[in-house]
Parts: structure tokens; sequence; C-alpha cells
């Protein structure tokens, strides 16, 4: 089992090796190399995960490693999907390395035996947390591209065209990456809120309580509601878009993580 | 053995008065090439003959006849006198005439180094050579190593990337920015030469539609005819800005014609599309702060001419490594040149035919479980095989010596052996 682990793990630094080593020297079968890998990576990563489901009997999100290894599964997945539908290759140089480093993380961590109770079987559960899991993983990448898409704006408006410039894509492309990403991100997220509410009414008979992980979701996905609504009514786009989806990432690192450090919860549990 | 040679004249050696006298057309070429292998002094022939060069190659049975040929056939065009031709004429032999060969194929030896031409330029020229029955074994090998490696150094290095022309480098601009420009509005303003070169690179990128806007309307008509566009009245530019996404201005005036005041609000009503100002004018047209509001660029004469310096100079960092490709080609091809040569071919043919026989009689040797004097044996009975077999091939190679197509032979008994490589 461990095995599989650290030969994803393996795979997806060599992924990460091969989009830096394309990002500086620019040979052109580089990134079909790093992609190779990391379609690898994401296999065995796969297999990890659903040998694990099946052994446990539930979701393997059970403590904080378990969801680490999830998280970073959903960033690859949703760096795959980029890639085919963008072309985005550079942004390898963010995807792989930050999947590497969750699940080097993750895997660092002690995996203590979650009690398996009956929460964790529920289907809508499993709904809630895939896409849950999936729609941050959007909001990742978006982050990525809107760094990005920063660097090559500033390369053009400052006018150095000599480096960053020859080797990142188009505005247009950046920006356009950047809009899916948070329109895919704020779907799934979107669903991922409704079947958590509907769980939760069957669970403990209340749709909404107030917990601070339910509370600081609805503040992620108002704000990326606002960021959607702003470039489909007034046209936000480039530089603020960018700047927006950024900042949004913040945002969802701290409900992901820092809401269940600071407070107790019913999503405590998973991150134990 | 063959002497290749290569004499001529380029744009570093000759003014454009002399190359525009010497230029061969395509049928004069090949009338050229027909007389020129009827000379017993030489064997093969090829010419080319572009803008910025003229230049004869040939492989030589005689160096100093077919010299004495090709400064002729230079000369008697158009009755230049000698000593002008003499001036700006230069001579390549061997190695040298094959390297000069490969670095002009891989445009190193371009006025605008890197520019994609000049392969093409050759290639014709190539086929007027065949076409004219001037080219055999030793250029039909040379030409094709020069495709090669003029390949390979356009596909290794970077000499011919990113643009070495202002109006390209606006181009490149506009693709980092729009990444298609397909369906963008180009919105020129004024006129000049830089200026339509510029638009006339950007209606190759399937632009959707230029827009003239110029002082005097008749003379904006007549470019807009010209670049099937449509022409505006001065006083109609506001208008035109939001529906225009590259605007080229290059106009006379003496002060801005468009502030930042101005384009504030344009890019409101455009909803942020991006505008990309291409401003070739001095004095500029264009305010510098508009480069400042969100989603509008501002490029200027200035910082175009910066970039298109520094891809010159890369593209000339990058030349040094096409040198490097070039100089192991040269080699390569000097060692085919010399395995041309009847006593190397026989003793390859040897060593393939020893080799062979000493890997079956291992085998053979160890299923049999031969003794060791069994062994020995029978590598002499193969030796003294191969000798009998090689004799009439030795005698065939060896008695052609003297004749015109022993290259030929040689060169066909390597390829029917694959002896090279």
């Amino acid at each position: 089992m461990e095995e599989i682990l650290i030969a994803a793990i393996f795979l997806y630094l060599l992924s990460a090796a091969a989009y830096l080593v394309y990002f500086l020297l620019q040979r052109p079968l580089l990134p079909r190399a790093g992609l190779a890998a990391l379609i690898g990576a994401f296999l065995l990563h796969t297999a990890y995960l659903a040998a694990a489901g099946i052994r446990l009997g539930h979701f393997p999100a059970a403590n904080l490693r378990e969801t680490l290894f999830c998280a970073a599964w959903a960033v690859a997945g949703a760096f795959l999907y980029v890639q085919g539908r963008y072309g985005v290759k550079v942004l390898g140089l963010y995807a792989a390395p930050l999947v590497a480093g969750v699940l080097i993380a993750g895997a660092l961590l002690p995996g203590p035996p979650a009690q398996t109770t009956a929460l964790f079987q529920s289907l809508w559960l499993m709904a809630h947390v895939t896409a849950v899991f999936l729609g941050e993983a959007a909001f990742a990448l978006a982050c990525g591209v809107g760094v990005l898409y920063l660097l090559q704006e500033k390369a053009i408006k400052t006018k150095k065209t000599r480096y960053v410039f020859r080797r990142l894509p188009s505005l247009e492309l950046l920006d356009n990456a950047g809009y899916g990403c948070i329109v895919v991100g704020f779907a799934l997220m979107t669903l991922g809120l409704i079947t958590g509410l509907v769980y939760a009414r069957a669970v403990w008979g209340r749709f909404w309580t107030w917990d601070p992980k339910e509370v600081w979701s609805g503040v992620c996905w108002l704000y990326y509601a606002a960021l959607l609504h702003g470039r489909l009514r007034s046209g936000w786009r480039g530089r603020r878009s960018a700047w927006f989806a950024i900042a949004g990432f913040g945002i969802l690192l701290f409900t992901f993580l820092g809401v269940n450090l600071l407070w107790e919860g019913h999503h405590r549990a998973f991150t134990r | 053995m063959v002497d290749i040679v290569l004499i001529g004249i380029n744009h570093k050696t000759a003014p454009v008065e002399l190359r525009e006298c010497l230029a061969f057309a395509a049928e004069e070429a090949e009338e050229a090439l027909r007389r020129l292998v009827g000379d017993p002094a030489v064997r093969e022939a090829l010419l080319y003959s572009t803008c910025n060069r003229v230049e004869l190659l040939m492989a030589a049975e005689n160096r100093d006849g077919a010299l004495a040929a090709g400064r002729g056939l230079l000369a008697a065009r158009n009755r230049l006198s000698p000593e002008l031709l003499e001036g700006s004429l230069y001579i390549h032999e061997n190695d040298d005439a094959v390297r000069h060969l490969f670095r002009v194929a891989s445009s190193l030896d371009s006025l605008v180094v890197g520019e994609p031409q000049i392969l093409g330029q050759i290639k014709e020229a190539y086929r007027q050579a065949l076409r004219a029955k001037s080219s055999g074994v030793i250029l039909n090998r040379l030409m094709h190593r020069a495709f090669f490696v003029a390949k390979r150094v356009r596909t290794e290095t970077g000499i011919g990337g990113h643009a070495v022309s202002v109006s390209y480098a606006a181009v490149e601009l506009g693709r980092k920015i729009f990444g298609d420009l397909a369906g963008k509005r180009v919105l020129l303003i004024g006129a000049g030469e830089m200026a339509e070169l510029a638009v006339e690179h950007l209606l190759r990128q399937k632009v959707a539609e230029i827009l003239v806007a110029n002082r005097t309307y008749e003379h904006g008509l007549e470019l807009a005819r010209r670049f099937q566009g449509r022409a505006l009245r001065f006083e109609d530019l506001p208008a035109a800005l939001t529906e225009a996404d590259i605007i080229l201005s290059s106009t006379g005036a003496p002060g801005f014609i468009l502030t930042r005041d101005q384009i504030r609000p344009v890019l409101r009503h455009r909803r942020n599309r991006p505008l990309f100002f291409i401003d070739i004018a001095v004095p500029r047209d264009i305010d510098p702060e508009i480069n400042r509001l969100e989603n509008a660029y501002v490029y200027d004469i200035d910082d175009l001419q910066g970039v298109v310096e520094e891809n010159r100079q890369d593209r000339m960092k990058e030349a040094v490594k096409g040198e490097r490709l070039i100089d192991e080609a040269v080699v390569r091809f000097r060692q085919w040149r010399e395995g041309l040569e009847v006593v190397p071919t026989i003793v390859a043919l040897h060593r393939k035919l020893e080799a062979i026989g000493e890997q079956e009689l291992r085998r053979t040797a160890q299923s049999r479980r031969w003794a060791e004097g069994d062994v020995e044996a029978a590598r002499r009975m193969l030796a003294a095989f191969i000798n009998k077999v090689l004799h009439e091939p030795t005698v065939f190679l060896k008695r052609q010596g003297h004749r015109t197509d022993q290259t030929v032979s040689v060169d066909f008994v390597r390829k029917l052996f694959h002896l090279d490589e």
C-alpha cells in the first residue's frame, strides 16, 4: 500500500522537475514528459485512495492525513482537466509541486485510526466531500493561473519581453483559463454546499447550524459569487480578476485548515 | 579526391548594383549549369541566386580549371569588368566550401540571421540542378546534408525565434495580449510605411477588419481600399475606439491625439476588453500614461525597437550554437567524402564480411561444441572464402580507378553493403 503512495509522490516530483526544467530551458518534449509522469502519478494516487476507501469501508477523509491525500488528488485531477481544456502547460510548474508538497505533508502526518461511524457511509456525504474537494482544487488552480497572469501582465506593461514574456502564454488565454476554473469551482462548491445541507438535515435534523466551517464556507461561496457577478455585470477581468482569485484562495485555505484548528465544530473530526 | 569549390558574392562583399548584374533567372541558371558540366574540369555544379547572394558550387575534377570556368561564367554576365568582380568574389574550398553552404542554408550567413526564406531558395536551386542534370553523387549528398543541418539548426536553436523587425515585434506583442489575433479589429490612425507594413502583418494574422482614420478623408479612403477596410472621418475617432482592439498610430500631429482621460471611459465601455496601442509616430501620438490603465498596453517606437534589439542579440547568441552543429556536420561530410576512396571502401567491405563470418562461426561452434582446433580450421576456411568472394569486386573497383564514374560505383558499393555507419 505505502509503496504505491511513495511511487506516486516520486512521479509527482519527477513531473514537477520536468516542468521546472521546461520553464528554464524551453525544450518542447519536457512538458509532455511532465504530463505523462503526472498522469502516471494520478493513476497510482487514485488506486491508493480507492484501496484505502475499500479497506476502511468509507470515504478516506477521516483525518488530516487522509484529507490532504484527497485534496492533492483533487488538485491533480483538476490540473489534468485544465490542461486538456486550455493547454496552459506552464501551469504544471504550479500544480505538480503543489500536489507533491501536499501529498508529502500528508504522508508525514500520523494517521490515527479513525473511529468509523455511520456518519461516513452516506452517499450524500460522498457527494458532498467529492464536490467540495474538486471545487476547492479548481479554485487553487485559479489562484495559480492568476499568479501567471500577473507575471505576464507585468512583463508586458514594463516592456520586459525577454524572459517571462516568452515563457508564459497570452494574457487572453490565462484570463480565460482562470475564469473557467472559477466557474467550474463555483459550480462544484454550490453542489458541495447543497449536498452538505441536505446531509446535515438528515443527520442533525437542521440544514444550518452556524458551525464555523459552515459560516466560512458560506463566506467563500459569497466571495466567489461576487467575483463572477463582477465579471458578468461590469466586465471585471484581467488584473483585478487575477488578484481576486489569489485572495480568494487565501480565504479558502483558511476555511479548509484554519477553521478546524481554531474552532471546534462538526468538521473538526476530519482533521484530527 | 574530387574537390568541392564554391565561388560567389554576397551582401557583405558586393553592393546591390553588382549583385543585380549577376543575378540569374531560373532558365538562365539551368542553361549555365548545363554549360558548366560540359567543361571537363567540372563534374557537378549548382547555382543559387537570391537578392543577397549569387553563389556557384562545384564538385571539381580539376580545381583550377573549375574555378576558371566559374569565374568565366560570372564575368560573362553583363560583361562586367574583371577587376570589379574580382574585388567582391570569395572562394571557398572543400571543408570551407561545405561549411559555407551549411551556414547559408541555415541562415547564419543571412543579412537578417535566422530568416526562413533562404532554405527554400536553396532547395529550389537544387531542383534546378536536378533538372539540368548537373548534380551527382557528391552534390546530392551534400545538399541533403545541408537541408538536414539547416532544419536541425532551426529546431534546436532559437535563431528563428522572436521578431527582429518593428512591425513583426508589434504582431508578437499583440499575440501575447490577445492570444489569437483572428477576429480582432485594427484601427490605423494616420499613415506611413512602417505602420502600413504592420497592418499587412496583422492582415496575415486574419484580423477581422481594418479601420482607417486619416485627417484627409480621401487619403483614408484610399488606404482603406488597399487593406479592404473601412475609412472613418477623423472626428469619429472616439466612437471607433470602442470597436477596435489594436490601435496603430502614425500621424504627424505635434501633440498627443489620445490621452489617458479619453481612454478611461472607453475601457469601461468596452467592459475592460484589452486595448493595445502601437505608437509609431515621432513625436508620439499616444499618451504614455495610458499604459498605466488596467487592460491598456502602450508601446511606442522606442519600446518596439528595444524589443527588436534584444531579440537580435538573442539570435546572435543562438547562432553560436548553430555554428557548433554545423562544425559537426562538416566533419561528418568529410568522413563520407574520404570514404568514397577505393581503398578504404575495400577495407571496410572486408571488415564487414569478416565480422559477419566471425559471428556466425561463433554461434555454430558453440551450439555444436566444436573443439578449438576445428574452430581455427573453420576460421581459415572463412577467410579464404571471403578473399575469393571479394576478388572480383576489388578488381572491378580498382580498374575503374581513373574513370569519372568511380565515385558512383564506390558510393553504390557502400550503399549496397551499408558501409556508412
